[in-house]
């Protein structure tokens, strides 16, 4: 049966570079009483089969919702106004309800940063994990308990007969975590969205959830897109980056060179930031200044307010106009009038 | 789950001697003489020393106290001063119909209100939900007697000779009878021993339905409905606002942003995963609508006739007759302890963290 399935997958996909989710131009915005949050303002990226996305950036630049839209859970007085997001070359952003409750926990799967309270405190937690089964493949057959089990021997959670009638509240975060990824697991999906899978967990805890997660892909083969601000956990983890600054992607480029060679100024801030062995930093404090408000976008560069290059090179530009997304290098994307010609 | 409701019990125990002794100090300490507001202002002094030893009222209270638990705890809980009968008696009469007009009153209000919250809730801020809370609004507002009085007339005087009429007044339609079940099942019970059978009996509409008296049944239970009405508008409001507002809160949580992405439809993700998590709060205020239900039972029974407690109780009171103070307000604290005891025990039915404790 899963042969049959991977058969056809690479029936309908014979080319390798066909990427399964492709976001273009993704706009998010809330629209309050305060005005507009262009919570997500015109993010583009892709995600190929197996393969591991990072999306790194501060916190409030739009990863979540990125996600959210993705998945179309944005909540009210949020709003998807325009973009393209195709999954498996279909535009989810033209399917019914019906046909997203459909893909949502089958084909796309999500965990959350805070796994304890992304369980429900009422129920156990076996009956939580079977839920997904039984919405996705309850019509076809019948769900059995013994199920729950092996699902969480599956994420390494020990004594697993015992687990399955825990509530939440009877486990740590680390456990309450593998339940979450167990439960996207449970139907196999193309995409898992792991939005800070670790951030809530101590650090032991956090590699342990990581190597989870990439133990999974490889076995599985599905994409990864892993959402979180530390820097290091990326490189550890993606096979390819997306930085985020402010509602839209400033850089993209395979890990490595990314690490290697950061061309954005913010990039470059994020990196010269990850902890030294035994020298504890404040990544928030090493650039200065704030996130400009999403509800008033400066109108050039939105990192302008911040950057210590532009003042350095003294570009004009910068203030003037928003630089665009340019291939700098080979694969290698920035967003930056230090890359960018201003005739082009 | 048993054992936590064991634990509840055994705290309840303390509670009730409590109640048992605020109780009859109470009685004590309200002003007034007994033996003459019961007798006349005319009474002499003879007669009401006689009167004082007859019902213990010379004993110093500490004896009285030892007495009156004495006999409590044996079912006796005296005999009126005013009726002259054992207030046992009058409990199996008038009891009945108010724990009647109260659970069909609060049933009125559960099966209406939360259903009225989940909708207000699932359609949060449309017109739906607006014209709930305006209704709801309106509804906690309205004063029980009005209330009652407009029902009776609308339904029991402007809807007359047409499908539509209600009874007003009563507990069943002159002449109608319904056997009682003890009878019907041939169960040979007098004296003590039909204090209980006695007070199901007088539950019309459980009697009825005891016995298979379908027309019984059908008019004691449209007899009801006005009542219930009246009683009932109050808490289904506040009901109504608890639901919607605790779903609403709820529906923010982080697990219901799982239960989404799991897949859920939105009516599974609010009934399956808000509700059972929403209804908390709600069931804490429903214990408490029914303690406030009582005051409103007083004005409703006036208005529909209905002897219940909360006449009698307004009757003693007045006239100082002691005992059916005493035995009235320790049978209502009782209830409300078991009330509290089931609030508690649904309580931790619906959340596994409580049952820990
Ligand atoms: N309900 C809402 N109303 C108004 N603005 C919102 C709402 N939800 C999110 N936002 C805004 O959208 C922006 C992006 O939020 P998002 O959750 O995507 O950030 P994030 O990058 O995931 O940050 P974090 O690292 O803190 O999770 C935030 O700046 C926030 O102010
Ligand atoms: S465009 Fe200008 S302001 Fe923006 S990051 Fe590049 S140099 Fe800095
Ligand atoms: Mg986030």
């Amino acid at each position: 049966m899963a042969a049959l399935k991977d058969t056809n997958r690479q029936n309908k996909q014979p080319a390798d570079d066909q990427p399964l989710l492709e976001v273009t131009d993704l706009r998010t915005y809330f629209f309050t009483r305060e005005g507009t949050v262009k919570a997500v303002d015109g993010v583009s990226l892709t995600v190929k089969r197996g393969e591991i996305r990072g999306i790194v950036g501060e916190s409030g630049c739009g990863k979540s919702m990125t996600a959210m839209s993705i998945l179309r859970l944005v909540d009210k007085p949020g709003k998807i106004v325009s973009g393209e997001i195709l999954f498996k070359g279909k535009n989810l952003l033209e399917n019914s309800t019906r046909e997203m409750t459909a893909l949502r926990g089958k084909q796309i799967s999500i965990i959350f940063q805070e796994p304890k309270s992304s369980l429900n405190p009422v129920l156990k937690v076996g009956s939580q994990l079977l839920e997904v089964l039984r919405i996705h493949q309850g019509s076809k057959r019948k769900i059995n308990r013994d199920e729950a089990v092996s699902l969480l021997r599956d994420v390494g959670i020990p004594d697993p007969q015992m687990r399955v009638s825990n509530y939440p509240h009877e486990m740590s975060g680390g456990m309450a975590q593998r339940v979450m990824i167990a439960m996207g697991m449970a139907c196999e999906p193309d995409l898992l969205i792991a939005d800070e899978p670790t951030t809530a967990l101590d650090v032991t805890i956090q590699a342990q959830v990581l190597d989870l997660i990439r133990n999974l892909r490889d076995e599985y083969g599905m994409a990864v897109m892993l959402i979180t601000h530390n820097m290091g956990i990326v490189a550890e983890m993606a096979d390819i980056v997306t930085v985020m600054y402010a509602g839209t992607a400033v850089e993209e480029a395979r890990t490595d060179d990314l690490f290697e060679a950061p061309l954005h100024p913010y990039t470059q801030g994020l990196i010269a930031s990850i902890p030294v062995m035994g020298k504890v930093k404040d990544r928030l404090e090493v650039i200065p200044g704030m996130v400009p408000s999403l509800i008033d976008m400066p109108p050039g560069c939105r990192f302008a307010p911040r950057c210590v290059a532009r003042v350095k090179h003294q570009l004009q530009q910068c203030e003037v106009e928003e630089p665009h997304m340019i291939e700098a290098k080979p694969n290698h994307y920035v967003r930056c009038w230090l890359y960018e010609s201003e005739e082009s | 789950m048993a054992g936590f409701v064991a634990r509840r019990l055994t705290l309840a125990v303390p509670v009730l001697l409590g109640i048992v002794f605020v109780t009859f100090a109470l009685a004590r300490l309200l002003p007034g003489d007994p033996c003459r507001s019961t007798l006349g202002e005319k009474a002499t002094d003879e007669v009401c020393d006689a009167f004082n030893e007859r019902y213990g009222l010379n004993d110093p209270i500490p004896e009285q106290f030892r007495i009156y638990l004495r006999d409590a705890l044996n079912g006796n809980l005296g005999d009126s001063i005013k009726f002259g009968r054992p207030v046992t008696e009058l409990m199996v009469e008038r009891l009945p119909v108010t724990v009647e007009l109260s659970v069909y009153a609060m049933l009125f209000a559960v099966v209406i209100g939360i259903p009225l919250g989940i909708i207000s809730a699932y359609y949060h801020n449309s017109s739906i939900d607006v014209g709930t809370m305006i209704g709801a609004n309106i509804g906690v507002s309205m004063p029980v007697f009005w209330l009652g009085l407009m029902l009776s007339y609308f339904f029991g005087v402007m809807l007359k000779d047409t499908p539509l009429w209600l009874p007003p007044s009563g507990r069943l339609t002159a002449g109608t009878t319904i056997q009682p079940f003890y009878e019907v099942w041939g169960l040979d019970v007098n004296g003590d021993a039909l204090t209980l059978p006695g007070f199901i009996a007088n539950i019309n509409t459980l009697n009825a339905a005891l016995v298979g008296d379908w027309a019984g049944l059908r008019d004691a239970l449209r007899h009801m409905i006005l009542p219930a009405m009246a009683l009932g508008t109050i808490p289904l409001s506040i009901i109504a606002r608890m639901t919607r507002s605790s779903l609403l809160e709820v529906l923010g949580l982080n697990y219901i942003r799982t239960a989404r992405a799991k897949g859920a439809r939105e009516l599974v993700v609010v009934l399956r995963h808000g509700l059972r998590n929403a209804l908390l709060p709600v069931v804490t205020i429903i214990g408490l609508q029914l303690g406030t239900l009582l005051s409103g039972a007083v004005l409703t029974e006036t208005i529909f006739g209905l002897s219940g407690v909360g006449r009698i109780l307004y009757d003693s009171i007045t006239g100082r007759d002691y005992t059916v103070v005493q035995a009235f307000t320790l049978i209502i604290a009782v209830i409300f302890v078991f009330i509290n005891l089931i609030v508690d025990s649904l309580y931790a039915y619906l959340d596994p963290r409580i049952r820990l404790e």
